[in-house]
């Protein structure tokens, strides 16, 4: 079968589908996509993340053919969405109103010490055409093998979009269907706090 | 299902960008492939492709052990899209084995299997759905053979051979062919020391099958060669083993065969051992096709070894002012079918049983077994970790017998630098494991009941059960746990444990710039940040280039035992120190006869010039290298060790010790048997921290692993048919974000004198100690002894074994 969406603002076309393949398998094989990860085809490790009409889901787990006429959003056009969500959006927002991290806080975890000294050291915000998010999970060391970090930066991204302030719980709750074997998670959540200080500040 | 549509290819890896170009050994400078990896541009072995590609597939055996009585691949060939269906009588080369150590694992089976998961056939086709397809129609008839499973029935005395025939060199001395080796230790007199004890302690511990589940599975593209090789493109630890056991089968000279690195998704020792690059090559090589295999996780179960399970038989006996008077422990270790790493891993177990503790009389024996379980082999911490789970309950065990604090009674007995090892060798660096202890107990607390502290409601989040609602607190303890640990840094027992590096000095657009070439595997761990920290520092530039790793260049090990940065990072540093050497002579000679001080002063090269050790410049490197290009490829070696003795178990034979502790902070619903860990406090000496970012998550993800077989993780092989009953991640669960704690960790630099900087091999320590501190907390907050791992909620409510 042939389908048609665009997927990081592009329209495509995949002819030759096979009814069985998965979404995931035709954004790496045909559309020349690899970064969304193949780890457990299962829906059980969040590598294949994607968002299917702004929504994350597990592109493993969708069929092709559900995706015709829609939109799909893969970290390789994730820099992108950030950027026309900040221009569209500017500030972003708190949704529930009663958001946790502080400005302060944030900055006290960065800063931890001997542990990150690199937000003085002039490295941060240097590759540019990262989303904040991006940027945050290279600064706080969130990236080791780096196979959990496409589909962590899609959950992430889509969290902060939702609640610019996320307290740790939050964090905690928004990620837990990503998992990551190398990082123990902590440089995860600094990341994720990282880049909601950032938010905060830049508005 | 015909196949691309696809626009942009992934070939060879470039894996690394130049963004980063600061920082010297000691800064927590940014990975060179961090831009990479958060854009999705990182070509992960599973991302490879190559026009005209087929994909491979494996078909594995549906049990454990039998005999192959007959294959028919007819209607699989007959599929349209097949290219190649291939089983043992289409192996190439009178080689047909390979192994680590002893070639006892088949490429494909030869008539007989020996566990569940096997590989028997290969198949290579136009889509991978259609090889999964061909692979399902190939008809194989087993006649099943009585299974080996535990020790008793692999050491019956007509126990069935698991290898029948052995030859290999530790055949001679093993008590029976279904013993892959045995490592006993002898030192002092237990029978007198045992009299001097006031209390004896005993306990029988059993460490349950971890797999490594790294989340990039097994991968790669081999690309046949007009020269009759073949280009392979892969994920592993260790290039040059692969190609040492790759070469032989595929009946290649190994020039023919040439490997690179590409991206590695984790390993953590799984990928120690050769998966599906064998298999590539050969569909390769038969189809003229470049061939890619991708394991899904299912097949990553079957893909790799596990770690050892083990069952630890302990007897401690102490004096009642709190003094250890001896230690007799046995541990076998279940290898599986195929030998793998069990030969080391026996040793590990051994010569480290004993932990990080003073006790002169000791009587040890170590063994691992063939069974037809799934073969197990490397995964971090090496042995070292079902030894430190048993030694540490022991310890918490006699220190309740003589009513001291756990603590204090390990700072007691705690080893320090001078201290003798059961195997005779003399522990001549830092080992500060009464410090270590003493640091994570005086971190401050988490608060009690911390559901509480929105002061509303309960936040189920932060209770056992999570958002299941299962609590709102009530029935809900806290325990807390300590542990500590010691683990070997490198290849022990007289392995010549080398590493090369070739680093290339010259002028860019005017700058001096480094190029580092290894064959390091980076699996995530973060060598590459270290390498150009390194070239940074002992050469004076910004800019240096990480080569992609290959075996264009000799080899640099593995990246396991903690050893890289000491192996491979020592070969970069003494490389660049001759490289320095080099540039300072054509310096000499260039402009020698301009200043004095290029014949008398100390010279250093700093910030892109050549200084004196007083600071005065004497040249830039640029004009110094102009028309000349340094380039050098050396090798690096620690010192040598030795074997163990196989009577008496002594011998120098361990390069390096390190040591982390841990303190655990659980609450337990009781009535449910659920577990939440609250905090994981750790303390480690790192000897010297090159890049404190990376040392950190290091000590974090190791600190997960160990919680991940405290509390959840274990492959389940049904005893009955020796069939892995839970090869999924629905069903073997590793710790997701809201099972892992807060752990906040403490980093002490006590210098190696034998080291490179003085630092200290790392990624290991932290995942023996963690496991037994969260099994501690447990039994603190139950009550109840405890003794296998993981802890499930059955053990906790008294309703399961
Ligand atoms: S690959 Fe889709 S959830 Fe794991
Ligand atoms: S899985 Fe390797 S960094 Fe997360």
């Amino acid at each position: 079968m042939r389908v048609n969406f665009t997927v990081n603002g592009r329209k495509q076309e995949a002819d030759d589908v096979w009814e069985g393949e998965s979404l995931l398998y035709v954004l790496r094989e045909r559309m020349g996509l690899p970064g969304s990860k193949n780890a457990c085809e299962q829906g059980e490790c969040g590598s294949c993340t994607v968002r299917l009409d702004g929504v994350p889901v597990c592109s493993c787990l969708v069929a092709a053919g559900q995706v015709e006429g829609r939109e799909v959003v893969t970290v390789e056009g994730l820099a992108d969405y950030a950027a026309h969500r900040a221009d569209s959006h500017p500030g972003g927002g708190c949704a529930s109103g009663s958001c946790g991290t502080s400005i302060d806080a944030a900055k006290r975890w960065t800063a931890h010490g001997s542990e990150s000294p690199r937000a003085q050291d002039g490295q941060t915000g240097e590759a540019g055409g990262l989303s904040p998010i991006q940027q945050a999970f290279i600064d706080a060391g969130a990236v080791q093998c780096g196979f959990c970090t496409p589909g962590l930066l899609v959950a992430a991204d889509e969290l902060l979009e939702r609640n610019s302030e996320p307290s740790d719980a939050d964090i905690r709750e928004a990620l837990s269907g990503n998992l990551c074997r190398c990082t123990g998670y902590e440089k995860i959540l600094d990341a994720v706090r990282l880049a909601a200080a950032r938010q905060e500040e830049a508005v | 299902m015909a196949q691309k549509t696809r626009t942009t290819p992934a070939g060879t890896p470039t894996n690394v960008t130049q963004n980063h170009t600061k920082g010297g050994i000691g800064e927590s400078t940014l990975r060179p492939d961090g831009t990479l990896k958060v854009t999705g541009e990182f070509a992960y072995s599973s991302d490879m492709w190559h026009e005209d590609m087929l994909w491979g597939q494996t078909l594995r055996s549906t049990v454990a052990h039998a005999l192959i009585e007959n294959i028919d691949i007819s209607e699989a060939v007959a599929m349209p899209g097949v290219y190649a269906v291939l089983t043992y009588d289409d192996l190439p080369a009178k080689m047909k084995n390979y192994g680590l150590e002893i070639q006892d694992t088949p490429v494909l089976a030869n008539g007989r299997v020996r566990h569940h998961g096997e590989p028997v056939a290969l198949v290579a086709a136009d889509h991978p759905e259609t090889a999964r397809r061909a692979a399902a129609k190939i008809k194989i008839d087993y006649k099943e053979l009585p299974l080996v499973t535990d020790e008793a029935s692999a050491t019956a005395p007509d126990a069935p051979l698991i290898h029948e025939g052995r030859d290999d060199h530790h055949a001679g001395h093993v008590p029976h062919p279904n013993i892959v080796h045995r490592q006993p230790i002898i030192r002092g007199n237990v029978e007198e020391a045992r009299k001097r004890a006031d209390v004896i302690v005993e306990g029988e511990y059993t460490f349950g099958m971890q797999d490594q589940a790294f989340l990039g599975p097994e991968s790669g593209l081999a690309v046949p060669a007009e020269d009759g090789g073949v280009d392979l493109y892969v994920a592993t630890q260790w290039l040059h083993s692969d190609l040492q056991q790759i070469a032989p089968v595929l009946g290649l000279p190994p020039e023919k065969v040439r490997m690179t690195l590409s991206g590695v998704g984790g390993a953590f020792g799984g990928r120690e051992d050769i998966s599906m690059q064998i298999h590539a090559c050969l569909l390769a090589l038969r189809t003229g096709k470049p061939v890619k295999i991708v394991y899904n996780r299912f097949e990553s179960f079957f893909g790799h070894v596990h770690r050892h399970p083990a069952k630890l038989h302990y007897e401690h006996g102490a004096t009642k002012d709190g003094k250890i008077t001896h230690m007799k422990c046995r541990i076998v270790l279940d290898g599986g079918a195929y030998a793998s790493a069990s030969p080391a891993v026996v040793g590990n177990a051994s010569s480290l049983s004993v932990g990080p503790y003073v006790i002169d009389d000791v009587d040890i024996e170590a063994i691992a077994l063939y069974t037809n379980n799934p073969p197990c082999g490397a995964m971090r911490g090496f042995g070292a970790v079902q030894a430190c789970f048993a030694y540490e309950a022991q310890m918490d065990k006699l220190a309740a017998k003589l009513g001291m604090d756990p603590v204090e009674f390990r700072q007691l007995n705690a080893m320090e630098q001078g201290t003798i090892m059961p195997t005779g060798q003399v522990v001549d660096s830092p080992a500060p494991v009464a410090e270590l202890l003493r640091r994570v107990k005086a971190r401050p607390m988490p608060p009690e009941q911390q559901w509480l502290a929105a002061g509303e409601a309960a936040d189920v989040r932060a209770l056992p059960g999570g958002l299941s609602n299962t609590t709102h607190g009530e029935g809900v303890v806290r325990g807390v746990g300590y542990a500590v640990g010691i683990k070997n840094v490198g290849f022990s027992e007289g392995f010549d444990d080398y590493s090369t590096a070739r680093v290339r000095l010259e002028v860019i657009n005017g700058e001096a710039v480094a190029m580092v070439h290894t064959a390091m595997a980076e699996v995530g761990q973060g060598g590459v940040t270290v390498h150009a920290q390194i070239a940074r520092t002992e050469l004076g530039v910004t800019q240096v280039t990480i080569h992609p790793a290959d075996t264009q260049v000799g080899s640099a090990g593995s990246t396991s035992a903690s050893r890289q940065t000491y192996m491979t990072g020592g070969a970069v540093k003494n490389t660049c120190e001759a490289v320095r050497a080099k540039a300072l002579e054509i310096g000499r000679r260039k402009f020698g006869s301009y200043h004095p001080a290029w014949a008398t002063a100390e010279l250093l090269l700093e910030g892109g010039k050549v200084v004196t050790d007083g600071g005065e410049v004497l040249a830039d490197l640029a004009d110094v290298l102009e028309g000349e290009e340094i380039d050098v490829e050396l090798e690096f070696r620690h010192r040598p060790t030795q074997a163990f003795d196989l009577v008496t178990g002594q011998g120098n034979g361990h390069v390096q010790y390190t040591f982390a502790a841990h303190r655990a902070v659980v609450e337990v619903d009781t009535e449910l048997g659920l577990v939440k860990v609250v905090e994981l406090a750790t303390a480690q000496d790192v000897g010297k921290a090159l890049n404190m970012l990376s040392v950190v998550g290091q000590i974090q993800g190791g600190t997960t692993q160990g919680l991940g077989v405290a509390v959840m993780e274990e492959i389940i092989v049904d005893p009955k048919t020796a069939k892995v009953r839970n090869p999924s991640f629905t069903d073997y669960l590793i710790p997701t974000i809201l099972d892992t704690p807060t752990i906040p960790v403490d980093v002490l630099e006590l210098a190696d004198p034998n080291a490179p900087y003085g630092l200290r091999g790392l990624g290991e320590a932290p995942t023996l100690s963690s496991t037994p501190a969260v099994l501690a907390a447990i039994r603190n907050a139950t009550g109840l002894e405890l003794t296998k791992t993981p802890v499930r909620p059955e053990h906790l409510t008294g309703t399961g074994v």
